[in-house]
């Protein structure tokens, strides 16, 4: 009985500490920063890394990608069901959930968003994504809680695109400010910050049963400067900070390491091309140089790859392989070996090729020295220190190069207007882990088709067999068949070098001891992709 | 030659005599990368340390003074002789003179520099060589630089010429030429100095922030501006003091030319 006192004491004592603790866990504000004004609060219209941070925290989706598992959930759908020719998608909805204002939300919301989504007239940039083909989408409200959307043609990793879709009232008043998902912004200052509030609505408990979101709200304050961010970081005023710069991680590693996260090579990649582009204001010379895969090849591996890694992202970053990084666990192309730097390999390879070194100059076959100019946009001190490691690794093999930076939309304007460029030094920011998401990168006739872009027709056989491996690919709904001809399209561009890809960056970021339940990804938006279950504690 | 005097003097001979022996003081050049030292703090190796590529700080503070102190002066010296030539003679003659050339000042003053300094790198070629960038960026700068002073140095000589002694002078007979260059230039000179010097550091600072349009000075080629811009990310001052020799050396050499010439300057008049 004694025992048995003591015991239930015990437990009761427990069960009080963490209900305590759970009180006190609850709440409170998360702070961290934009680094640009926020273009539009209508999650359709979004396009900007400011916008698309509020649509994650704010709008209800039927589906989420666990930016951990990177495994596809249910959210507002119980669950889904693709058609076996890939354009048709069936949702079954949860029941009994509202919007912020206190709106039903029901299938016809999701009619009403779809049908919006794809207007031609609103220019929704998540819109195109589903636009595989011509023609209209439609949609069919089966019952309040089942709806059935079928697309004009197949379109691959259709359940996936639906992550970046947030579901709009058809009926509410307020439209793109009422929301399904866990907070809904409360208030803002142009130029200044977004404050988001707590949805009460929000339909999603813990394990417990408790609502979610914990905390009553978040600051998002508008702070492009970098410095700032970390100096208010230091000072307590902010609680995380996304996507870190490796010399911020390690300065503020040095002081406190317990606040900074390398989560590992993230999905983004730096690249170098050449210009190839047949009407460029190039010499003809050049262009044959740049046009060669020899060449190419050569100058990739004459590129030490790990002093990239190791000096300028102070080896947070990993050497890339191929145009999807190791961290997209099933399209990354797992045969695929690292480039190895061989300076004397690259001289060699040249050589055979025609090239001729001569007073410690490369020349080529008609005489005209090695000489390309590297442009890449000013103020990236990433880039610009890049572009002068890959100079001195070149001068090793007789090749001059000229390091010039560019404001950014003079850079822009030379690589899509003018052409007036020998080679770019750029990055790719992907947050979407299919390749369907690169299907205007990789087809040749499309405007991002870097190298060459808008070609009538494949210049070359190497990039016909890409523009017919990514079509198969976005057309087919098997997974592995459309593995197995992106897996091709990885191994192509590892042999055609049209892009040499330098390095992924690591998702690097910092988060105050304050925030508990953080647990920093890859993915897009790194820290909080969690938001839901973050709480902070009192400063 | 008081002690401020000689000690300026001994300054800048020690610091040009070190940037003209920079081969001799800094045999690997500015651009040899210490791949395995990046970012080191000062050492017997290398006496300001390693920047963030593992070039040395020292030598590259060496080269890039060489190339600072000699094309800034030089930008500074085109900008006030322009200057001096429009504002100068718009003040002294006065009346219409003086309208037009501060109209064509401040319509100059007026144009959108941003975007001019735009076209002018698009219709440079990309593969320029790290020196003719130097060259380049220094004449844009004198040429485009004199307006600012042309305003003062107008101002200047208008009131220069309904001084006494100028009225005094004009009525013993001497005009034109005679009178600019003997009684009005002379008494300019301060006013001239003062801007030459000012126009120094600013060229220094404009240079590096030309860099943004693709104008500066080329990589891997140093110069006073570029070594400024390795303090932009610099949070505290304790943090890396090595790193603010350049800025250091910049105020230390401004202000010795200032010590030297306007001790000079005060002399003269």
């Amino acid at each position: 009985m004694e025992r048995f006192g003591a015991k239930t004491i015990a437990i009761t004592l427990l069960c009080l500490g963490s209900l305590l603790g759970q009180a006190s866990a609850q709440g409170g504000e998360l702070r961290f920063c934009l680094r640009s004004e926020p273009k539009t609060f209508d999650p359709l219209k979004v396009e900007e890394d400011a916008s698309a941070a509020i649509r994650y925290l704010t709008g209800g989706v039927l589906v989420r990608v666990n930016r951990q598992t990177q495994q596809l959930e249910p959210e507002l759908a119980q669950s889904w069901k693709v058609s076996k020719d890939g354009r048709q998608i069936t949702f079954r909805l949860r029941g009994g959930i509202s919007f912020s204002d206190g709106t039903p939300f029901s299938a016809a919301d999701v009619g009403y968003t779809v049908q919006q989504l794809m207007d031609p007239d609103l220019h929704s940039p998540t819109g195109d994504a589903f636009r595989s083909s011509p023609g209209s989408v439609e949609t069919k409200v089966i019952s309040p809680t089942q709806i059935s959307i079928t697309f004009p043609a197949p379109v691959a990793g259709l359940d996936r695109l639906f992550d970046q879709v947030a579901i709009l009232s058809e009926r509410s008043p307020k439209k793109e400010m009422t929301v399904l998902g866990p907070f809904m912004v409360a208030d803002y200052k142009p130029g200044s910050s977004v404050l988001l509030k707590r949805n009460p609505n929000y339909w999603k408990t813990d394990e417990q049963g408790r609502k979610l979101p914990y905390l009553d709200s978040i600051r998002l304050d508008i702070q492009p400067n970098r410095d700032v961010e970390m100096l208010r970081f230091k000072r307590g005023e902010l609680d995380l900070i996304n996507s870190l710069d490796s010399e911020y991680f390690d300065k503020l590693a040095a002081a406190a390491p317990q606040l900074v996260h390398d989560a590992g090579p993230s999905l983004d990649s730096e690249q170098l091309w050449f210009n190839e582009v047949a009407k460029s204001p190039i010499p003809a010379y050049k262009k044959n140089w740049f046009r060669s895969a020899t060449f190419r090849r050569a100058i990739s591996e004459a590129i030490n790859r790990d002093d990239l890694s190791r000096i300028v992202f102070h080896g947070h970053a990993q050497p890339a392989v191929g145009p999807f990084s190791p961290a997209n666990n099933f399209w990354f192309n797992g045969s695929l070996k690292p480039q190895p730097y061989s300076p004397d390999a690259a001289l060699k390879a040249l050589q055979a090729d025609g090239f001729r070194m001569e007073n410690g100059a490369l020349k080529d076959k008609d005489g005209n020295e090695v000489v390309f100019s590297i442009i890449t946009n000013a103020g990236s001190k990433t880039r610009e220190r890049m572009a002068v490691l890959i100079q001195d690794d070149l001068q090793k093999i007789g090749i001059h190069v000229n390091v010039v930076t560019l404001d950014f939309p003079s850079l822009i304007e030379r690589m899509t207007q003018t052409y007036d460029y020998e080679a770019i030094i750029l990055g790719l920011t992907n947050v979407d882990l299919d390749p369907n998401g690169e299907m205007n990168v990789w087809l040749s006739s499309s405007e991002n088709h870097q190298w060459n872009p808008q070609q009538k027709s494949p210049e070359t056989s190497w990039e016909a067999e890409i523009d017919r491996l990514m079509k198969t690919q976005a057309s087919s709904t098997d997974a592995r068949k459309r593995k197995e001809a992106f897996d091709r399209v990885q191994e192509i561009v590892v042999e055609q070098e049209p892009f040499i890809f330098l390095i992924n960056k690591n998702a690097l970021s910092a988060i105050s001891m304050t925030v508990r339940g953080a647990a920093p990804v890859i993915l897009s938006p790194q820290t909080f992709w969690n938001a839901e279950r973050l709480t902070v504690s009192a400063k | 030659m008081n002690l401020w005097r000689k000690l300026a003097c001994a300054v800048l001979v020690l610091v040009i005599g070190a940037s003209v022996a920079a081969g001799w003081l800094a045999p690997a050049g500015y651009a040899k990368q210490y791949r395995e030292e990046t970012n080191s703090p000062p050492s017997h190796a290398h006496w300001f340390g390693t920047d963030e590529i593992g070039r040395d700080r020292f030598a590259r503070v060496l080269y890039g003074t060489r190339i600072s102190l000699l094309l800034a002066p030089a930008a500074a010296l085109l900008s006030t002789l322009m200057a001096a030539l429009i504002g100068g003679l718009a003040g002294y003659l006065g009346g219409a003179w003086s309208r037009v050339a501060m109209t064509v000042t401040d319509l100059f003053l007026s144009l959108p520099w941003l975007f001019l300094l735009i076209t002018a790198r698009a219709l440079m070629p990309l593969n320029v060589s790290p020196l003719l960038s130097v060259l380049v960026t220094f004449l844009l700068l004198g040429l485009l630089g004199w307006t600012t002073a042309a305003r003062v140095l107008c101002a200047s000589a208008g009131s220069l010429r309904s001084s006494d002694f100028v009225r005094q002078a004009r009525a013993a007979g001497i005009h034109g030429q005679r009178l600019f260059w003997i009684h009005v230039v002379p008494n300019l000179k301060p006013v001239l100095y003062a801007q030459f010097w000012i126009s120094i550091p600013v060229f220094i600072l404009s240079e590096a922030n030309l860099g943004i349009l693709g104008l500066g000075v080329a990589e891997p080629m140093p110069s006073w501006g570029s070594l400024l811009k390795e303090l932009e990310g610099l949070v505290s001052v304790g943090e890396e003091p090595w790193k603010f020799v350049p800025l250091v050396l910049l105020v230390i050499v401004v202000t010795s030319f200032h010590l030297l010439l306007s001790r000079q300057d005060e002399m003269a008049v």
